[in-house]
């Protein structure tokens, strides 16, 4: 039951693109396709999963052992810049399929701010091993949702007549506006 | 001076250099800052205090003990003492069914278990809708405040559960958790009196005056 | 002399960071729901973004190509790390408002950008003025998207009562507004930077 429930309101009542603002870029930069949006989707997903686990144990068994506190921020982001590198060299030779759906997309995981403010808010929440990664997968699973639904939604934009002023960016944000009220009306049931 | 080459010695020295520079940089600041960072912290919780008790002239953060509330998690409780005799407390309560998650308030209740002050520490609920508890149930009007009530008779609801306190208008969930870090505060409090000594450990470091501290809470019982 | 002062106010107006370059956008639009955090948080980037500046254009020709980028954010996170410890000794209330996006400043697009952009190819001087420039440009931007969104939510401006709380519109406050307020702020500067 505890676990469904971090699973709603990570995904839809405490959507970490809408409600949290985490991973803007990426929400604004992928989201002309919805195939690429899935594709986006998918990799922050494996790369978010992974990433708090491995900071997790780090926190965990490392920093907090040795009284480290205060080099999480510098530690948690080299590992995820070094994991992000490590995954892509593996995939490539493991499942070049894979590689090809999701390559492009990796390299623009470093600095897409939900990675790290994922593993640093699970920390700071005090969540158990399985409780963060229940919290991660529902996290990325709320990203890619977002994003799929963003993305359809601007496909049908670029058929739309807009004042200058207002196209591209400008309206995109406005409809996130729209997106991120849909999703207020989440909020309340968990 | 020219660029360095990218060979393997020098991108492993380089980095390393880097690396040991930031570490250093790191425990320095953190030395220098730990000390203000705990001032700042033990400030904050002591103007909290002040302003939910009367007046005092102990040192509550000194003389802190946990206590346990009917469901069996450990609240602090800072006595306050003046001339020796109990003028109250304050319990630090928290809750994880706000609706942005965790709301940590302390409350003060005096000798009597009147409650009379209380002010929110943590908390991350909406702005403009949850985030009005801070002044919210202290606000004279209607049945908004809680200031003043007694506890003695049973926990405090929100009308729409029966109660009689005012829900904060479209934010039923925030007054509902909000309640429920009093009634803990209180169940805390009176479970101390109750069993004197028996669920109180020291919080603080293990020197802290343990009998001091039950005696406190003895006099509390006394006064009722 | 000229030339500097074209680099700092290039990120001011003709690069701001914000409504012409996009960058930035998390921070932007999660920490501005009142003009004072956003203030707060512009100057805690643009203390970041000074330093880092200064510090990778010193150190340009010492660090080998390959390892560039994770040699940066060493730099950048451990600045970072030092703002954070700063204001939560000094300033606790604005550091607990912050949040999370505090040590979300090392992931913020803009700061590698400059870096890599700007920093390593230009003098030491130069990359000090670019940060300054940038840092301004962006903490302007933030505090006046949080003035709107204050003064539209709650009827305040840094906290002073300009009109009285009923009217104001409580979802410029909350998530949605954010988007739609940058939206519409993107729109306006796009339409007086073409006239």
């Amino acid at each position: 039951m505890e676990y469904i429930l971090i699973f709603i309101a990570a995904v839809f009542v405490n959507n970490v693109v809408l409600a949290q603002f985490l991973g803007i870029c990426p929400f604004l930069g992928v989201s002309k396709k919805v195939s690429t949006a899935a594709g986006m989707g998918a990799a922050v997903t494996f790369v978010l999963t992974i990433a708090t686990l491995v900071t997790f144990l780090i926190q965990k068994y490392v920093l907090d052992a040795y009284g480290l506190g205060y080099m999480q921020t510098i530690a948690f982001i080299l590992v995820i810049a070094a994991l992000v590198q490590l995954m892509e060299i593996v995939l490539k030779k493991v499942s070049p399929s894979l590689y090809q759906a999701l390559g492009v997309f990796l390299p623009l995981i470093t600095t897409n701010c939900c990675v790290l403010g994922v593993a640093i808010l699970v920390i700071q929440k005090d969540y158990n091993l399985l409780q963060a990664i229940v919290y991660a997968v529902s996290t990325a699973i709320g990203f890619a949702l977002a994003l799929i639904i963003f993305a359809g939604i601007r496909e049908q934009l670029e058929m739309t007549h807009l004042p200058k002023g207002l196209k591209g960016i400008p309206i995109a944000l406005i409809t996130a506006g729209l997106l991120a009220m849909a999703f207020m009306g989440f909020s309340g049931i968990v | 001076m020219a660029k360095l080459k990218s060979t393997l010695p020098n991108m492993l020295l380089s980095l390393t250099i880097i690396c040991m520079c930031a570490a250093g940089v790191l425990a320095t600041v953190n030395q220098q800052t730990s000390g203000p960072i705990a001032l700042s912290k033990a400030a904050a919780l002591e103007n909290a205090i002040k302003e939910v008790t009367p007046d005092f002239d102990n040192s509550p953060l000194d003389e802190a003990y946990k206590a346990v509330t009917s469901d069996g998690d450990s609240l602090l409780i800072y006595p306050a003492t003046q001339g020796g005799q109990s003028v109250g407390v304050a319990v630090e309560s928290f809750t994880m069914n706000g609706f942005g998650g965790e709301i940590r308030v302390i409350v003060g209740f005096d000798a009597d278990g009147k409650l009379l002050n209380y002010s929110v520490l943590q908390h991350a609920e909406t702005p403009g809708l949850g985030s009005k508890m801070q002044e919210w149930f202290r606000t004279d009007k209607n049945k908004q405040s809680v200031i003043g009530r007694s506890l003695a008779e049973g926990n405090l609801t929100v009308t729409k559960d029966g109660g009689d306190v005012d829900a904060i208008t479209a934010s039923t969930i925030t007054s509902r958790a909000f309640l429920q870090t009093i009634n803990r505060a209180y169940s805390a409090y009176r479970g101390t009196d109750a069993a004197t000594g028996a669920t109180t450990e020291t919080a603080t470091d293990a020197t802290t005056e343990a009998t001091e501290t039950t005696e406190t809470t003895e006099e509390g019982g006394e006064n009722e | 002399m000229n030339n500097k002062v074209k680099i700092l106010t290039n990120g001011i107006l003709r690069e701001n960071p914000i409504f012409v370059l996009l960058l930035g956008m998390c921070p932007t639009l999660g920490t501005t729901s009142s003009a004072i955090n956003g203030l707060g948080m512009g100057l805690a980037t643009t203390f970041v973004l000074i330093c880092t500046n200064t510090v990778i254009s010193a150190l340009k020709n010492l660090i080998p190509d390959q390892v560039r980028i994770p040699a940066y954010i060493v730099v950048i996170a451990t600045f970072v790390t030092v703002l954070q410890m700063c204001m939560e000794a000094y300033v606790p209330a604005l550091y607990a408002s912050l949040g999370i996006f505090i040590p979300l400043i090392v992931v913020n697009c803009i700061i590698l950008g400059r870096a890599e952009a700007f920093a390593a190819k230009n003098s030491v001087f130069s990359s000090t003025l670019d940060g300054i420039g940038i840092g301004l440009g962006f903490t302007l931007a933030l505090t006046l998207l949080g003035g709107i969104r204050e003064l539209l939510g709650t009827g305040k401006l840094f906290n002073l009562t300009l009109m009285p709380e009923e009217y104001g519109a409580l979802i410029f406050v909350l998530a949605p507004g954010a988007f739609i307020a940058l939206g519409y702020l993107i729109a306006l500067v796009n339409k007086i930077r073409k006239v």
